[in-house]
């Protein structure tokens, strides 16, 4: 932006900050420099109308609460004001624990936007007269990262807008096309959701944010529904994460210094001549197989049948799977 | 973002908005100091003090313009012309600022959650409409709250650690002395970010794979030029040195590419995907293969299909 195009819009600022009646485009012209021209000149007239466009869109976009109105009843013209009381931040006092929590909450986004955006709320709060403290540090910090769609769905959620993206997961072969209400996003163990009303399913519905393929288009109007009121939204992607439950016990020899992923989690550990007899806890056997079979021969399961059976079950299809299947020639280039 | 934070050139009208208040709330400021804390030059500083300067209210006389009084390298405004208070946050503002102090409170094993709370409360309530109804919310697993909590009680008192951790790319636990730079959480794990004496690099520990800790009396002393990893793209950064596992894989194994980077994804069919990746050790990527079944093959190299094959096979013997 040029130097007279800044200098005007800060007096355009200033001035509709200092009104308390709307003042019409002709008014704003007459009195703002930068503007002056010839509005009996039809072409002078349309190049100050598209400036004045332009001028207003660029406030608007830096977040200037750019109020439309008329002052009288008589005025024909609507007319332009900024109310202080919607422009200004609120007076805002911070301990100097809580400014510290905010200094390294706004350094927490990988997102090269949000971090932006961070940056520039943090500079307001100076301002505002708050020392922020950028060297403190809380010893523990968050990496924060969003997927590209994280934006447009909490838009669209807060809009309450209607939204349409390809979804694929892993096991798909394809993207499948979604059509969603959204409620709102969600961050579960470090990953992000979108939940909401499934209009092709017709049911509640999560989506992981990574596996948006392509862009998420916005549909119809905004306020096009309201998310039910008791709606937690965590609740829908957080709903599997109770403690699993381990009640069997199982017994493996584990070879003398092998296996040290399988020793971390031994509940007994009785030496032999062998290996180690090592006693472990777990929930099903064939979860439990597949577990201990990537530590080879170093573990062998003893009992109970169950798991024996599971296991070699398992390794009997990985041998019979890798038999002859080395890298057939000419397959890599 | 969908909605742009700033387009271009309204940066500087931003940042000239902000300026006055800025300075009004610190008056006789040093001009280097602003200008630092406000993350410009002092020369571009200057530059915005002196288009203000010429800015004010209608009628645009000496009473009108925006005034600032220079003492040496200090200045001081005078006159404010009405813009004396920053502008309000905007969404894109209050969101990056209130999903990070949410997440932040979330932290297991924080400290001060107390006064990150009070002071989401009170950005909050400032941004207003800005954050009113952000549909936006977050948990973090609350499991391993103690051990971070320990972590993080090394780091702020600068002690170095004796602990014995299990490396899983090895399956090995060792003993070591680290000296702790930071703890973070990436991708629902923490991780203490320390220097290792033994390895002498820096290095991520995954909290839940320290099996035993002991803070020790000696301070932390990471070299001088031990930084921080980014981040930002996770906490494996694949390198070209290690080596590259190709396996072909049926529909039940294709997690793995969400799961681990993979450097090269070929859909050769719906039954048959063939995925390149780097293993930070050849014995990780056998047991690897070894956990996903009858899902994978190994492609290359050769010498991991070789050690499949061979465990595979003494594996089922031990039974037979």
């Amino acid at each position: 932006m040029s130097r007279t195009r800044t200098e005007r819009l800060v007096n355009l600022v200033i001035c509709l900050l200092s009104t308390r009646r709307f003042l019409t485009a002709a008014q704003i012209a007459a009195t703002v420099p930068g503007y002056e021209h010839n509005a009996a000149e039809p072409r002078e007239h349309e190049a100050f109308q598209r400036k004045f466009e332009r001028d207003k869109a660029e406030l608007r976009d830096l977040g200037v609460p750019l109020e439309t109105g008329t002052t009288s009843a008589f005025d024909t013209e609507p007319g332009y004001r900024i109310a202080r009381r919607d422009y200004a931040l609120p007076d805002v006092h911070l301990e100097p624990d809580e400014t510290a929590a905010v200094g390294i909450a706004a350094r927490l986004w990988q997102h090269a936007g949000l971090a932006a955006a961070a940056t520039s709320g943090l500079l307001k709060l100076r301002a505002a007269g708050i020392d922020v403290d950028l060297q403190s540090t809380l010893g523990v910090e968050p990496v924060v990262t969003v997927d590209p769609a994280f934006g447009p769905l909490q838009a669209a959620a807060r809009e309450r807008q209607e939204v349409a993206f390809a979804y694929r997961t892993p096991e798909d072969d394809a993207a499948q096309p979604r059509r969603l209400q959204p409620w709102g996003v969600v961050s579960w163990r470090g990953r992000w959701y979108v939940v909401g009303h499934d209009l092709d399913r017709g049911a509640t519905r999560s989506f992981r944010l990574s596996r948006v393929t392509g862009p998420v288009r916005t549909v119809g109007p905004s306020g096009a529904y309201a998310p039910p009121p008791d709606a937690d939204l965590m609740s829908h992607v957080a709903r599997w994460s109770g403690p699993v439950e381990h009640p069997n016990r199982a017994t493996v020899l584990v070879r003398p210094g092998r296996a040290a992923g399988v020793r971390r989690f031994a509940e007994e550990v009785t030496p032999g001549p062998d290996g180690d007899l090592v006693v472990l806890s777990y929930s099903d056997p064939d979860g439990f197989a597949r577990w201990v079979v990537r530590y080879g021969a170093d573990v062998v399961v003893v009992a109970p049948e169950e798991v024996r059976k599971a296991t070699m079950a398992r390794l009997r299809d990985l041998v019979e799977v890798h038999e002859g299947h080395g890298a057939p020639a000419g397959m890599l280039a | 973002m969908s909605t742009a934070v700033s387009r271009g050139g309204g940066e500087r009208l931003g940042r000239l908005l902000n300026l006055v208040p800025y300075l009004l709330a610190r008056p006789g400021i040093l001009v280097a100091e602003a200008a630092d804390d406000l993350g410009v030059t002092e020369r571009q500083l200057r530059e915005d003090l002196e288009l203000l300067w010429v800015c004010g209210l209608p009628g645009y006389g000496p009473g009108d313009l925006i005034d600032m009084a220079f003492d040496g390298d200090r200045v001081t405004i005078t006159y404010d012309a009405g813009i004396d208070r920053p502008l309000r946050l905007t969404q894109d503002e209050a969101l990056a600022l209130v999903v990070a102090l949410r997440l932040l409170a979330q932290v297991p094993g924080v400290q001060n959650r107390e006064a990150i709370e009070r002071a989401l409360a009170k950005i909050e309530s400032a941004a207003g409409d800005a954050a009113a109804d952000l549909p936006v919310a977050v948990r973090m697993p609350g499991a391993g709250a103690e051990r971070i909590a320990e972590l993080q009680g090394a780091v702020q008192r600068r002690h170095a650690l004796q602990m014995t951790y299990y490396t899983a790319t090895r399956d090995e636990v060792t003993d070591r002395v680290v000296d702790p730079m930071r703890v973070v959480l990436v991708g629902g794990f923490a991780y203490l970010e320390a220097w290792c004496r033994r390895a002498e690099a820096v290095r991520l520990f995954r909290a839940d794979r320290i099996d035993s800790l002991t803070e020790l009396d000696e301070p932390s002393a990471p070299p001088p030029d031990a930084r921080p990893g980014d981040m930002s793209t996770g906490v494996f950064t694949p390198s070209e040195e290690l080596p590259l596992v190709t396996l072909r894989i049926g529909r039940w194994a294709r997690w793995i590419t969400e799961y681990y980077p993979c450097e090269r994804v070929v859909e050769e069919s719906p039954e048959c995907w063939l995925v390149s990746l780097r293993a930070s050790d050849l014995t990780w990527a056998r047991r690897l293969v070894l956990s996903l079944g009858s899902e994978v093959t190994v492609v290359a190299p050769a010498e991991l299909a070789e050690a499949v094959r061979v465990e595979a096979r003494a594996a089922l013997a031990a039974y037979e």
